[in-house]
């Protein structure tokens, strides 16, 4: 068989055909916000977010709840607000914040996952919440819908307010002085990405998902100087490498998640090749 | 009845007052410049004006036909800013953000306003580039198209000449000068002693010991004039 033919024959089966959706729609949700957080400096929103979904997994786990993102998105969401307050507020530091809550998080859901143990790998469970399934056959069908529901809200979201997305990100101040209420505009931006984080665990885990936010809208922003192009090309760069990374996962058996971040890698380090060139001539 | 009246205005963050008993008034047509050294509380002013920030006491009455929020504002640059990938024409059409309200996307009455304000402000030839590869002057420019846009009576500049080279900051003073013999009413927030009695017609300075307001024929005679030409 060849490598065609094979990632054909993988296809017909559904739990490729979810896994596949769920990277398609992730990815695209993850790199139209990643352009709005990377400019607007809160990339590391996104990175203290996923560890604060780690430990909420671990405390739903421990709980033995049948449905996790009933406790995980919640939780996430409003964190997500509060860290988005504070890092407006000059009297708390933002980044220290979002750092302490990030370590409390991940060391707490790790300590709940090792008392209460219920399974006998807890060691591979906790693994799997980091990196990402080991393959791609965890991906339930029940998953793959709320991922469709809530990417398809997010993007809906996106495109209504995307000239007011714009004005918040590139000049907040002025937005407010002529009376735009930015403060909402930043809320749903916090809860947009939030939402992200939560679905995108399920694919490339909680350590990775801030790639799938932060390396499409870099490598972008290499080729791109308008704010259009750079959300359609973080977009476009960022749907490819998931499917990409996908099917090398299939072909190769890697982890499927740290093989669409290392394909984000490399298409970040093309992109930078390039700009670099376009620089020099 | 004034654009702008400002009644024993005290004005600071979370309750400190930078400055207190502040009283002025800015009406249709004038130029004024706010001058003072800093910490004095220029910006906490300008930033009250654009209701960023709340008067701690004091009362801020506008009139005249103008409302809260109908200002056009051109902030210093930020870093964010800097490095921003952005068209020349995506930021100045976001200067009409507050008159499209919850429609989502411009439409034609807005385009047009962009058009004409670019090209009032010559910057319409650059519609195309990014931000960030302009010069400072014509970033400038850019910032000022879309303060245009937001409105066409009252312009708050927080100081704008900084980091602009002296030829430069003489046309953009021109320029402004231009705006305000056109109609707009012109706030100005500067270091530059020497432009604001040139140029404006009114002065707000702030300072230490002394505050003043007043034409600026007044302001030459007045302690506080005195105390910068030391």
């Amino acid at each position: 068989m060849n490598w065609f033919e094979q990632i054909q024959f993988y296809m017909s089966f559904s739990f490729v055909q979810y896994a596949l959706v769920v990277g398609v729609l992730i990815s695209l949700c993850s790199s139209l916000l990643g352009v709005t957080l990377v400019l607007k400096r809160y990339s590391f929103i996104g990175d203290g977010l996923s560890h604060v979904a780690f430990g909420a997994m671990a405390v739903g786990t421990v709980l033995k709840l049948a449905d996790y993102n009933l406790l995980v998105l919640p939780t996430t969401v409003i964190v997500a607000v509060v860290l988005l307050k504070s890092g407006s507020n000059t009297k708390v530091k933002g980044d220290a914040a979002i750092a302490m809550i990030s370590v409390s998080s991940l060391a707490i859901g790790y300590l709940l996952m090792n008392v209460f143990s219920t399974s006998a790998n807890v060691s591979g469970d906790v693994c799997s919440t980091l990196f990402g399934s080991t393959s791609i056959l965890t991906i339930t069908r029940d998953e793959m819908w709320l991922s469709v529901v809530l990417s398809i809200l997010v993007m809906i979201a996106f495109v209504v307010y995307y000239n007011k997305i714009f004005a918040v990100t590139f000049d907040e101040n002025f937005a407010k002085a002529t009376g735009v209420k930015a403060e909402r505009y930043n809320l749903l931006i916090a809860v947009a990405i939030a939402v992200v984080i939560v679905l995108g665990m399920n694919l490339v885990g909680s350590l990775l998902i801030s790639a799938l936010v932060i390396f499409p809208a870099l490598a972008a922003m290499n080729l791109i100087n308008h704010f259009k192009g750079v959300v359609v090309c973080s977009a476009v760069i960022s749907v490819i490498c998931s499917i990409l990374g996908t099917f090398v996962s299939i072909l190769y058996s890697t982890p499927v998640g740290a093989t669409i971040v290392a394909t984000d890698l490399v298409a970040y380090l093309i992109c930078a090749i390039i700009g670099v060139v376009k620089r020099l001539r | 009845m004034s654009y702008i009246k400002a009644t024993d205005l005290t004005l600071g963050y979370e309750g400190k007052a930078v400055i207190e008993n502040l009283n002025f008034e800015v009406n249709a047509g004038d130029y004024l410049c706010i001058v003072g050294e800093n910490g004095a509380g220029k910006s906490t002013t300008m930033k009250t004006l654009l209701n960023l920030v709340k008067p701690i006491s004091g009362e801020l009455t506008y009139g005249d036909g103008i409302k809260p929020y109908e200002v056009g504002y051109l902030p210093q640059q930020t870093v964010v800013q800097r490095d921003f990938p952005a068209s020349v024409y995506e930021i100045v059409i976001s200067g009409n953000l507050a008159k499209i309200g919850m429609r989502p996307f411009y439409s034609k009455k807005e385009r047009d306003n962009t058009k004409l304000n670019m090209k009032r402000m010559n910057v319409w030839e650059f519609r195309n580039k990014s931000y960030k590869n302009l010069s400072g002057g014509q970033q400038q420019r850019v910032l000022l198209a879309r303060a245009l846009c937001a409105t066409s009576k009252l312009l708050l500049l927080d100081e704008p000449v900084t980091g602009l080279d002296p030829k430069v900051t003489i046309e953009f003073y021109q320029l402004i000068k231009a705006l305000n013999e056109e109609g707009i009413t012109i706030i100005m927030i500067t270091h530059d002693i020497h432009a604001a009695v040139e140029y404006a017609d009114k002065i707000l300075h702030l300072g230490q010991n002394n505050v003043f307001f007043g034409t600026k024929e007044e302001y030459k005679l007045s302690d506080a004039y005195k105390e910068f030409e030391v």
